[in-house]
């Protein structure tokens, strides 16, 4: 249990484990996102490609 | 039929994400143990309680699937999980790199927190294999509802116990007594967990969409088929 009692990082250190921790958030909802658009332009194309068929 | 709302949701999230993430850096003060790390908690904490809050929204929707045999409620069900799973991963991870920051070890196996999240987020990673393994889709949104009932109710009995233990190393910030947070940290804490929360529904909605739209698609592509096959007959 000694990580219990360890002292605060400093600050240059401590800032790399928050910009890490936040850059992973960042990342996995854009990533998420990124899908979610290429899924939604794919439909897009589709429906297009559908409609233009039908004409 | 899920759009609906989903361009103010969208920017309300935005709004208040943005607000939590000003007052997370120039609003809240420096924990007086852990220093600037602790800045980790108003993403971690928020992102873990609204991935169980999702597990269990989950299994609601699957109530409401079984008791009404509508397989839209199914999909919600679905979704919720596939996002909550998603939240989940950014949970362990940003745990990770602030227990290394705080203890000096990315993962520490004898605290009761830590690995009963590890165990709910494996319990619902389950739910995808068992999901497409099944290729009757009814059967599939059956099993699914079921699956995801009772993994639902597991996820807050399994927090009570948590909370029950004696924990020693994981630190207990909201209690019922209010806990150790001052009135800035709560508050920045409260701005954020609506800002997740927002995005966790919003995200939600533009799966649901997406997916909706996809389902439309087949079967317009399918009653096109089934047209053509009528007329070559």
């Amino acid at each position: 249990m000694t990580w219990l009692a360890a002292p605060a990082l400093p600050l240059d250190e401590a800032g790399k484990y928050v910009a890490a921790a936040y850059v992973v958030f960042l990342a996995l909802i854009l990533i998420y996102v990124a899908i979610m658009a290429a899924k939604l332009v794919r439909i897009d194309r589709e429906l297009t490609q559908l409609a233009e068929e039908d004409e | 039929m899920f759009s609906k709302g989903l361009a103010p949701l969208a920017i309300a999230t935005v709004v208040t994400l943005t607000a939590a993430f000003t007052l997370v850096f120039f609003y809240a003060p420096l924990d007086a143990d852990q220093g600037f790390v602790q800045k980790i908690f108003y993403i971690h904490v928020p992102m873990a309680i609204v991935a169980l809050g999702g597990f269990v929204a989950g299994g609601i929707f699957g109530i409401r699937h079984l008791r009404s045999g509508d397989s839209s409620w199914d999909l919600r069900s679905y979704v919720a999980i596939h996002l909550s799973i998603i939240l989940g991963l950014g949970v362990l991870v940003t745990g990770a790199i602030w227990a290394k920051a705080s203890w000096g070890h990315y993962w520490v196996w004898d605290e009761p927190v830590l690995v009963s999240f590890l165990v709910v987020f494996l319990l619902y990673c389950v739910y995808f294999p068992l999901r497409f393994a099944i290729e009757d889709p009814e059967r599939q949104a059956r099993y699914s509802s079921v699956f995801a009932i009772a993994a639902g109710a597991f996820v807050p009995l399994n927090f009570t116990a948590v909370r029950l233990a004696e924990a020693f190393t994981h630190p207990r910030v909201l209690s019922q007594t209010g806990g150790d947070l001052p009135g800035e940290m709560r508050l920045t804490f409260l701005v954020t967990l609506a800002g997740m929360t927002l995005l966790f529904v919003t995200l939600w909605k533009l799966e649901l969409t997406a997916k909706h739209a996809s389902m439309q698609l087949k079967k317009l592509r399918r009653r096109r088929a089934e047209r053509r096959e009528a007329v070559a007959a």
